[in-house]
C-alpha cells in the first residue's frame, strides 16, 4: 500500500512536471499576448519529432538543445507571418487561427514522418535505475525530466522577474503603447514571446517523446489536458500553472491507480449497492474524465482559476 | 441586415427564395441519381441544420463553442434508443418525428450545460465548452449502457410506425425526410433571427457591456440562445442517426465539434446562408477528397487557416460584398482583375497540391519511387527535379497572386469611391 502510494506520488509529480513544461509556455503566451494558443501541443509534438530526427545524426544531447530552438524558430515564423496578420480581427480570430494550425501541423507531421510511431529512445547515458524502493525501480530518465522541469521553472521566473528583458516583456503586456513610446518594438517582443513559449513546448516534447511514444496522436493526447491545467491554474499565471500541473498530475495518477468503485466504498460502510449500476463502475475509469470535471467546476465557482489575476 | 423590410414585395421575394430551395431539394435526386450522391446530399442536409445551429452561437451571439457536437451526438444517440424502444413495441412514435426526440435530448443537455457555460462569454466560454466536450467524450467510454461502448449504439430505422405510407428503408425516402426537416429547421432558425431574442443576441455579441447597460440580461440571452441551438443540433443528430443507424463516441467528440466550426466559418458567420454554403462545400470536399487523397485533412486545415487570415468574412461574406457594386452597376469593373487572378491562383494551387501529394507519397507509400499522377502528368516523387518544378510553380503562383491581390484591392478602392460619389449624386 505504502509502496504504491509513494510511486503514485512520484509518477504524479513527474506527470505534473511534464504538464507544467507545456503549460508554462501556453500561459506565458496568453499572459503576454492574450492569445490562447490552441496549437501548443502540436509544437510539443514537433519538438519530439525534431528531437528524433536530430538525435539520429547527432545524438540526444545535441537534440536536447537544438530541437527546442528549431521549434521556437517555427513559432516565431508562425507569429510573424500568421498570427500578426490575424491580430487586427480580435482574439476569437486568433483562437480560430491557432485552431486551424492544429490540423495543419498534425497532418504535416504525418506527411513528413508517417503515421506509425518513430523509434525515439532514451539515451544510453540515462538508461539506468536511479534507485529502488520496495523492489520497484525508478528510472534515471524520470529524475532527469524532473530536473529539467525544475530548472526551467527557475529560469523562467528569474528571466521574467529579475532581468530587464523580463521587465520590458511584462510591461508590454499591460501598457503596450507606453512601451512602444519608450522606443521598444512591441510586435517584435510578441514574436519573441511566442517563439519562447513554443520553444518551451518543444523542450517538453524532447523530454516526453521518448518517455511516452512519439506518434502523430501525441498532440491530441496532450492538448486538451494542458488547456485544463492552464485554465485551472488561472490564465496567464505561471505560479497557478505550476500548482495546477501538480494537482492534475497527482489526481489523474491516483485515480488511474484506484481499483474501487463507489459501490465498493458504500459496501464498506454497510450499504449494499448493485455492482452493475453507475456506482459500480471502477473509479479508475473516471480518471480520464476527472481533470475536465475539475476544470468545469472551477470555472463555475471561480472563473479566473486558482491564481489568475483577472478574468479572461 | 440591420433594416427589417416588411413591405409586401420583400416578403414575397423572401418566400420565393424558400420555395426555390424546396424545389431544388425535391429535384436534386432526379439529377444526381446514384446512391452515393443521394447519401452525400442527405449528409449535406444534416450538416446544414447542424452548421446553422452552430451559427446561432458563433455568428448570432458571438459564442465560440468547441463542444457543439455534444448536443448533436447525444441527440442522435437518444434517437437511436427511441427507435429501438419503438421496435420493441414499448413506445409508439412515428419515425418522421423521431428527430424531435434528438432535439428534446439536445435541448435538455443544452439547458443543463448552458446553465453552467453561458454565464461568461469570450475565451472563458470557449474553454468551458471545450472542457465539457472532452468530458462527455470521455464519459462515453464510461457509461457504456447509453453510448454502447466501443461499437456504439445501433438501430434499425424501419419501425413500421410512420405517419406517411413510407417504410424509410430506401435511402431516397430518408433523403426526402431529411430534406423536409432541413427546410423546416432552417426556416425556424431564420425566423428566430428576426425575433427580439435574435436581435438582442446580436447586441450581446457586438457589445455585451452596452447591452447590459440598456437593460438586457446577457446571461439569460446567451442561455436561451444556447439551449435552442442545442435543440437544433439534437435534431441534426437525430437525422444523422436515422441516416447511418449508428452513433459512436466519436460523434460527441472534439473532432466532430471542430468540423462544424470549420464548415460554419468557411461558409461565413455574418450571413444567414453562410453556414449552408459551408456545409454543402465541406461535405462535398470531404466525400470527393477523401477518396482522392490521403491529405484531405491537411487541405481543410490550410483552407481554414488561409480563410481566417485573408477572408474572415467567409464565402458568403465575399458574395454579399459584391451586392452593393452590382446594384450600383459597377460589377463589370472587377472582370479584368478577377480574370487576371485566375492564372496565379491556379499556379499556386497546382504547386501546393503537387508538393503535398509528393510528400504524402514519399512518407506513406510502400514504393516511394513509383510514379503518381498529378493533373494528368506522371510525377516521380523521388526525383529532385519534380520538387524543383513544383516549388517553382508554387513560388511563381504566390508572387503573381500577391501582385494581383494588390490590383484587386486598389480596384475595390476605386469602386467604393465611385459608389460614394453616386450616392451623393442621388441626394
Amino acid at each position: 500500500m505504502l509502496e504504491s502510494f509513494i510511486f503514485s506520488v512520484l509518477n504524479g509529480v513527474l506527470y505534473g512536471m511534464l504538464l507544467f513544461m507545456l503549460a508554462s509556455g501556453l500561459t506565458l503566451i496568453f499572459g503576454m499576448m492574450g492569445v490562447l494558443n490552441f496549437a501548443h501541443a502540436s509544437y510539443y509534438m514537433l519538438g519530439a519529432y525534431f528531437a528524433f530526427s536530430i538525435s539520429e545524426y547527432a545524438g540526444f544531447w545535441v537534440a536536447l538543445i537544438l530541437a527546442p530552438i528549431v521549434v521556437g524558430l517555427l513559432g516565431a515564423l508562425t507569429e510573424r507571418f500568421g498570427l500578426r496578420n490575424v491580430h487586427k480581427h480580435g482574439h476569437v480570430a486568433e483562437l480560430l487561427f491557432t485552431f486551424g494550425l492544429v490540423y495543419v501541423i498534425d497532418e504535416l507531421v504525418v506527411l513528413i514522418w508517417g503515421r506509425v510511431p518513430v523509434n525515439y529512445q532514451i539515451p544510453d547515458a540515462l538508461d539506468f535505475t536511479l534507485f529502488s524502493l520496495y523492489g520497484s525501480q525508478f528510472p534515471a530518465y524520470r529524475g532527469f525530466i524532473l530536473l529539467v522541469a525544475i530548472a526551467m521553472f527557475v529560469a523562467i521566473y528569474v528571466l521574467l522577474v529579475r532581468t530587464r528583458v523580463g521587465m520590458i516583456i511584462r510591461a508590454s503586456l499591460s501598457h503596450p503603447d507606453m512601451v512602444g513610446a519608450l522606443g521598444h518594438n512591441v510586435p517584435r517582443i510578441f514574436t519573441l514571446v511566442f517563439a519562447f513559449g513554443t520553444g518551451l513546448a518543444g523542450l517538453a516534447g524532447v523530454m516526453a517523446g521518448n518517455y511516452f511514444i512519439t506518434e502523430p496522436g501525441m498532440a491530441y493526447a496532450m492538448g486538451p489536458i494542458v488547456f485544463v491545467v492552464v485554465v485551472f491554474g488561472g490564465l496567464g499565471s505561471l505560479g497557478g500553472a505550476f500548482v495546477a500541473s501538480l494537482i492534475i498530475g497527482l489526481v489523474t495518477t491516483f485515480a488511474v491507480g484506484m481499483n474501487y468503485s463507489v459501490a465498493d466504498l458504500l459496501a464498506g460502510m454497510g450499504i449494499a449497492f448493485g455492482q452493475d449500476s453507475v456506482l459500480g463502475i471502477n473509479l479508475s475509469r473516471f480518471g480520464l474524465m476527472l481533470p475536465y470535471l475539475m476544470m468545469v467546476l472551477i470555472l463555475i465557482v471561480r472563473p479566473r482559476g486558482l491564481m489568475g489575476a483577472r478574468e479572461s | 441586415m440591420s433594416r427589417v423590410n416588411t413591405s409586401g414585395s420583400a416578403v414575397l421575394r423572401r418566400l420565393a427564395v424558400w420555395l426555390v430551395a424546396m424545389a431544388v431539394i425535391a429535384i436534386l435526386p432526379y439529377i444526381f441519381t446514384s446512391g452515393s450522391s443521394v447519401s452525400m446530399m442527405s449528409q449535406m442536409g444534416i450538416f446544414i441544420i447542424f452548421a446553422l445551429s452552430y451559427n446561432m452561437l458563433l455568428g448570432e451571439a458571438g459564442m465560440l463553442s468547441f463542444g457543439h457536437a455534444v448536443y448533436f451526438g447525444l441527440g442522435g444517440t437518444m434517437t437511436l434508443h427511441a427507435i429501438n424502444r419503438v421496435n420493441d413495441g414499448a413506445w409508439w412514435f412515428p419515425l418522421e418525428l423521431m428527430p424531435l426526440a434528438g432535439g428534446a435530448c439536445g435541448l435538455f443537455f443544452g439547458i443543463l450545460f448552458g446553465a453552467v457555460t453561458t454565464r461568461r462569454g469570450g475565451v472563458t466560454f470557449a474553454m468551458i465548452t471545450l472542457g465539457i466536450g472532452v468530458m462527455v467524450e470521455a464519459s462515453a467510454h464510461i457509461f457504456t449502457d447509453f453510448f454502447g461502448g466501443e461499437s456504439g449504439v445501433t438501430a434499425n430505422r424501419v419501425t413500421d410506425v410512420t405517419v406517411l405510407p413510407f417504410s424509410y428503408g430506401p435511402s431516397i425516402q430518408v433523403y426526402y425526410l431529411i430534406g423536409a426537416w432541413t427546410v423546416v429547421a432552417a426556416l425556424v432558425m431564420f425566423l428566430l433571427t428576426r425575433t427580439p431574442l435574435g436581435r438582442i443576441s446580436n447586441a450581446v455579441r457586438d457589445n455585451p457591456e452596452r447591452a447590459q447597460f440598456v437593460g438586457y440580461n446577457t446571461t439569460i440571452t446567451r442561455f436561451v440562445q444556447f439551449s435552442l441551438s442545442g435543440f437544433f443540433a439534437g435534431v441534426a443528430g437525430g437525422l444523422f442517426a436515422i441516416l447511418f443507424e449508428i452513433m459512436t463516441a466519436a460523434n460527441v467528440g472534439l473532432i466532430q465539434s471542430g468540423g462544424v466550426l470549420l464548415m460554419t466559418f468557411i461558409g461565413g458567420l455574418g450571413v444567414f446562408f453562410g453556414p449552408i454554403i459551408g456545409a454543402v462545400l465541406v461535405i462535398y470536399l470531404q466525400v470527393a477528397l477523401s477518396g482522392f487523397s490521403d491529405g484531405w485533412i491537411l487541405y481543410f486545415g490550410l483552407l481554414f487557416v488561409l480563410m481566417v487570415m485573408f477572408v474572415p468574412q467567409g464565402i458568403a461574406g465575399v458574395i454579399v460584398a459584391h451586392v452593393a457594386p452590382w446594384r450600383a452597376g459597377l460589377l463589370h469593373r472587377f472582370v479584368v482583375p478577377y480574370a487576371l487572378a485566375v492564372v496565379p491562383a491556379l499556379l499556386s494551387f497546382v504547386g501546393l497540391v503537387a508538393i503535398i501529394e509528393m510528400g504524402y507519397h514519399l512518407s506513406l507509400s510502400y514504393n516511394p519511387s513509383s510514379p503518381i499522377e498529378l493533373f494528368s502528368v506522371e510525377v516521380v516523387a523521388t526525383r529532385y527535379l519534380s520538387w524543383a518544378v513544383a516549388l517553382l510553380v508554387f513560388a511563381a503562383g504566390i508572387a503573381s497572386l500577391r501582385w494581383v491581390t494588390g490590383q484587386i484591392g486598389s480596384r475595390w478602392g476605386d469602386v467604393n469611391r465611385a459608389m460614394d460619389t453616386q450616392g451623393h449624386g442621388n441626394d
